[in-house]
This record gives C-alpha cells, sequence and structure tokens, in this order.
C-alpha cells in the first residue's frame, strides 16, 4: 500500500478539503461580504462535481472497511449532481432570507458534511464505516433542517427528525450486534461467508432493516417523512427526498445482496410486504395533501415502495433497475421541488389551491412542474415510464406478478393526484394566480438541468445499458 | 468473562434493557425523557458488542472498538437533540411532546 492507494477516496478527499476551505472563508470573510461565499461554494463543488467523473480505480483500503467499485463511483457522481442541482436551487433563498442571519457558511459546510458521511456509507465495506458513515449523513442534517432557528415549524420538524432516527439507529445497531453475533465479524465479506440461517441472524437482518427502513421512509416507518418534509427548508426537504433516501436505497440494496444472501428467502418476503404497504400507504395519504411539500413527501413514500421491487429481483439486473430508478427519481423530483422552491421564496405559497392558473402567468415554471409530475407518474416518453418499466421486468422475471400487478393499480392511483396540480395550473382560471415573476439565474439553471436530465435519460437508453455494464460486476 | 455469569444471563439483561427502552420511547410525553430511554437503548447495543466479542470472539477486538464509536456518535446525537430541544424550549416555553403537534396526518 502506497500513498497513492488513497486516490480511491478521491471523492471523500475532495469533499473534506471544500468543507475546510468553508471553515476558513467562514472566518476570513467580513460580515458583508459573506454572500460571495455563495457563488464561491457553488464553484467549487461544481469542480469537486467535474472531478468526480475522471475515471476511478476500484480497490479496497484500511483492510476492507473502505471499498470502491464502478457501480459505486458512478452513484456518487448520482448524489453529487443531485446536491448540485440543489445549491443551485437554494442560491437566491440562500442570499435573499438568510443572508441577514449571517449563516451562509454553515449551510453548506453542513450539507457537504452529510455528503460526505453518504459517500462512506455507500463505500462502507464492514459495518462500523457503514454506522459512521450513516450518523455522518444524518446529524449535519438535523441541524440543517432546524435551520431556521427562529421558526417553530422548523424546530418541530428538526426535533421529530433526531428522535426518530436516532431510535432508528439504535434499532439498527441492535440488530447489527445480533449479526455480528452469529457472522462471527462486522465485516461484510467475512460475514457473508459466515452466516448461517439461524433465528437470531433472521432477529438481527429484522432489526437491521427496520431501522433502515426508517431513513427510506418505508411503510410503517414513515410517520415522521410528512412532517419533517414540510417542516424543514425546501432545499432541505429535496436533500432529504432525494440524496438522503437514494443513499439510503443504495446502502440497503448492496447489503441485503452481498452480506446477507445466507437469508434470501428471509429478506424476499419482508421486502415483498413492505413494498406492498409502502405503496399503498405513499399513495392513499397522498390524495388529501393540500400543501405541496407534504404531498411531494408522500409521493417519495410511494416511490420507495417502486424501488424495493428492484431489489426483491436479487440479483445483477434487480441492482441496475433500481439504480437507473434512482437517477430518473433524483431528477423528476429535483425538478418538482425546485418549482416549488421558486415559487415559495418569490411569493411564500405553498399550497396545491395556489398554483391554479399558474399556466396563464409563469408558463415556463408550469411546463417544468407538469415534466417532473409527468415523469414521477410514469408517463412515456419521459424518463420516469422508463424506471418504472424496467423496474416491472425486474419483478417480472422472477415472477412476482402480483407484485407487479399491485404496483400498476398503486400508478393509476398515483396518476390522479399527480394531475391534480396540473389540472389547477393548466386547466382553471384564477384572478388571485401567483403574478408573473422571473427566477434568478442559478434556480434557472437548476430547473433547466432537472428538466434536461428528465428528457435525456428518457430519450437515450445507452446509459440504461452503461449501467448494466457496471453492476454486471458487483455481485 | 466474568466468573459465574453465562452469555445468557448477559444477552437477555440487554434484551431486557432494550424493551424497557423501546417501551419509555413510546410511551413518554416529555421530549428529555425520550432522549434518555434512546440513549438506554443505544447502551444495550453497547454492552452487547462488548459482551458478545468477551464471550465468543475473543481473539479479534471487533465489537470492542464498535462500542467506543458508538459511544462517541451516541454523545454527539445527544448534544444535537439537547440543542434542537433548548430551541424549541426557547420558542414554546415547554418541552412537551404535546407542544409539537402543529403538523400531522
Amino acid at each position: 500500500m502506497n500513498i497513492t492507494s488513497f486516490l480511491l477516496m478521491r471523492h471523500e478527499i475532495i469533499l473534506l478539503v471544500l468543507i475546510l476551505a468553508m471553515l476558513v472563508l467562514e472566518v476570513a470573510t467580513k460580515p458583508s461580504q459573506k454572500k460571495r461565499l455563495i457563488n464561491i461554494a457553488i464553484g467549487l463543488f461544481l469542480i469537486h462535481t467535474i472531478i468526480g467523473f475522471f475515471p476511478a480505480e476500484t480497490g479496497e483500503l484500511f483492510g476492507g472497511s473502505f471499498r470502491t467499485t464502478g457501480l459505486i463511483h458512478f452513484f456518487k457522481n448520482v448524489l453529487n449532481i443531485g446536491v448540485l442541482i440543489i445549491l443551485l436551487q437554494s442560491a437566491d433563498w440562500l442570499r435573499d432570507k438568510v443572508a441577514e442571519y449571517n449563516k451562509i457558511p454553515e449551510f453548506f459546510i453542513l450539507l457537504f458534511s452529510s455528503l460526505l458521511g453518504m459517500n462512506y456509507m455507500i463505500s462502507s465495506g464492514d459495518f462500523l464505516m457503514f454506522y459512521i458513515g450513516l450518523e455522518l449523513s444524518t446529524l449535519p442534517l438535523v441541524a440543517l433542517v432546524a435551520y431556521n432557528s427562529f421558526s417553530e415549524k422548523s424546530t418541530e420538524a428538526a426535533i421529530k427528525l433526531i428522535l426518530s432516527a436516532a431510535l432508528a439507529s439504535a434499532v439498527s445497531l441492535f440488530g447489527i450486534s445480533m449479526l455480528y453475533a452469529t457472522g462471527g465479524s462486522i465485516f461484510f465479506e467475512e460475514i457473508a461467508a459466515n452466516l448461517q440461517t439461524s433465528n437470531l441472524a433472521i432477529l438481527g437482518m429484522v432489526f437491521f432493516f427496520s431501522g433502515v427502513a426508517f431513513k427510506i421512509s418505508l411503510a410503517p416507518f414513515h410517520f415522521w417523512t410528512a412532517d419533517v418534509y414540510e417542516g424543514a427548508p425546501i432545499g432541505i426537504t429535496s436533500y432529504l427526498s432525494v440524496i438522503s433516501k437514494g443513499a439510503a436505497v443504495f446502502v440497503l440494496m448492496s447489503i441485503l445482496f452481498t452480506v446477507l444472501p445466507a437469508l434470501t428467502d428471509v429478506w424476499k418476503n419482508v421486502v415483498y410486504i413492505v413494498a406492498i404497504l409502502t405503496m399503498f400507504v405513499g399513495n392513499l395519504f397522498a390524495l388529501r395533501q393540500q400543501n405541496m411539500k407534504r404531498f411531494l413527501a408522500y409521493s417519495s413514500i410511494a416511490q420507495a415502495g417502486f424501488m424495493l421491487m428492484g431489489i426483491i429481483h436479487g440479483g445483477n439486473l434487480g441492482v441496475a433497475t433500481v439504480v437507473f430508478f434512482l437517477l430518473v427519481y433524483v431528477f423528476s423530483n429535483l425538478g418538482a421541488f425546485g418549482v416549488v422552491q421558486a415559487i415559495s421564496s418569490e411569493t411564500g405559497k405553498e399550497n396545491m389551491d395556489d398554483y391554479t392558473g399558474l399556466y396563464r402567468t409563469n408558463p415556463k415554471l408550469a411546463l417544468a412542474l407538469l415534466l417532473a409530475l409527468f415523469s414521477l407518474a410514469g408517463i412515456p416518453p419521459l424518463a420516469g415510464f422508463f424506471g418504472k418499466f424496467f423496474l416491472y421486468m425486474a419483478a417480472a422475471s422472477v415472477k412476482e406478478y402480483l407484485l407487479v400487478f399491485l404496483a400498476v393499480v398503486n400508478v393509476t392511483i398515483s396518476l390522479y393526484y399527480y394531475l391534480l396540480p396540473v389540472r389547477n395550473m393548466f386547466l382553471r382560471k384564477s384572478d388571485d394566480a401567483i403574478p408573473y415573476f422571473k427566477s434568478k439565474s442559478m434556480m434557472r439553471t437548476g430547473l433547466v438541468l432537472a428538466v434536461l436530465g428528465i428528457l435525456v435519460l428518457g430519450l437515450y437508453s445507452p446509459l440504461y445499458n452503461y449501467i448494466v455494464e457496471l453492476s454486471a460486476s458487483v455481485l | 468473562m466474568i466468573e459465574n455469569v453465562s452469555i445468557y444471563e448477559l444477552l437477555t439483561l440487554t434484551t431486557l434493557l432494550f424493551f424497557i427502552g423501546l417501551y419509555g420511547f413510546l410511551t413518554r410525553k416529555n421530549l428529555i425523557t425520550m432522549l434518555m430511554a434512546i440513549e438506554l437503548l443505544l447502551n444495550t447495543s453497547v454492552i452487547n458488542f462488548v459482551v458478545i466479542n468477551k464471550y465468543l470472539y475473543p481473539d479479534v477486538l471487533q465489537g470492542v472498538y464498535f462500542s467506543i464509536f458508538i459511544i462517541a456518535v451516541a454523545a454527539a446525537e445527544t448534544a444535537l437533540a439537547i440543542s434542537i430541544i433548548i430551541n424549541l424550549y426557547r420558542l414554546k416555553t415547554s418541552v412537551d411532546i404535546s407542544e409539537t403537534e402543529t403538523m400531522k396526518y
């Protein structure tokens, strides 16, 4: 092992440098100049994102605690793009609303720390690294949810998030201790080699699964989701729903596939029931929401149920479909949240009824929201359709026809509520519609990137083939 | 390894503690007490790791150093939770769970 092997942790090292740079800049700039840090931070993160695309080597570090493969590298890039879009969309909010409280650098430091935790979590090769990565990604996120410390809603959301997250990690630690007892090690490879089906191992798996299910907000562990999403600042809400959830799904999938293959029969049953429950709970509760953030929260719960369909496949195809769906989900959800944020930071309105007649006053925003919602609902030729289609394909190829049928029923239910805002925007007139406003350039760039992602992923198929190729070497 | 104490007794103790903590978390109405319940939950995992390491796999100290990390992370978690509870107290002058019900369903 020589010093260059640390380059395997390229993403993490650069992120760490970014965090330290922000800390130094925070001290070095005068309070009146702090607004400049927004552009500097976004520029630095853009460089980090671009460097991430250079080809990476695969391998292990620290005796197997940290490992990286082509797929993990690709997924880190997806997370980087997602965070970049979120930063672009939040820049105006930071400049207009937060600057007066003099808290701008903290936003970036906490957000980058959380992303650093997620990078370590998805690269983890043992349960210790997994646990530390999980906590490093959660704790800064809680601080960010409580960011608006004068708002009662924000504080309430943060207290709900920290209590549920702490409970979840405690439960999943208890499960990990049982897996340690039966597997004889905390390293993934050694557990996979030693683990046999026993009652203790199954109990450990269930505890571990429920802990991670909290993070992905699968039913019946989803109760915190809507409240936290509503109370948090919108940029953080989209981070929670896209980056945090995506990373947790990826980790859950890789641990179920590579660490617990001995328990495949058991966890398939668990995932099956949870998938059906999550889809129905998410969709049925979304029907009665009026607040756009709560509405998107329940929609994201339902989408998590769909992701589990790919996990049920249990093979390389399942990995590829889930990763592709996550990629699609990142762009679709960020498109929707971007429009909600643009309108909310301009007018403060977040209810579905406020969107009435939006097409007449702000046609471009309405069109962006339309594309994002159609992609979430899965209407061809947008990306969301292919994401869902490949998930059906994965589930059908292992003969889970009932699950596919129930998923299609759920898509039908979801079409109803995804079309509600669309009807308000396009078909209805309103005298007090949101007046025309011009978004700032950063917000426009963020929205254009998200919409481009939705269109390109739907029309450009080689990307899916590329993901299939990457995931062929995973298992 | 403790003389005359088997691993079964110790693991029964931690399991009991775990469910006492879970019960406390679900029934308490005060945020500080809920936090104490979570500490109890985390500490059961710490004891579990140490006991399993000592009794089953005494050659490698994986469980022991895992438990040290849990203690450190739990401290950070508590500090953050306390600071948020203090903020809530500033806004509402109460740390009761019924104060956190403006958003529901």
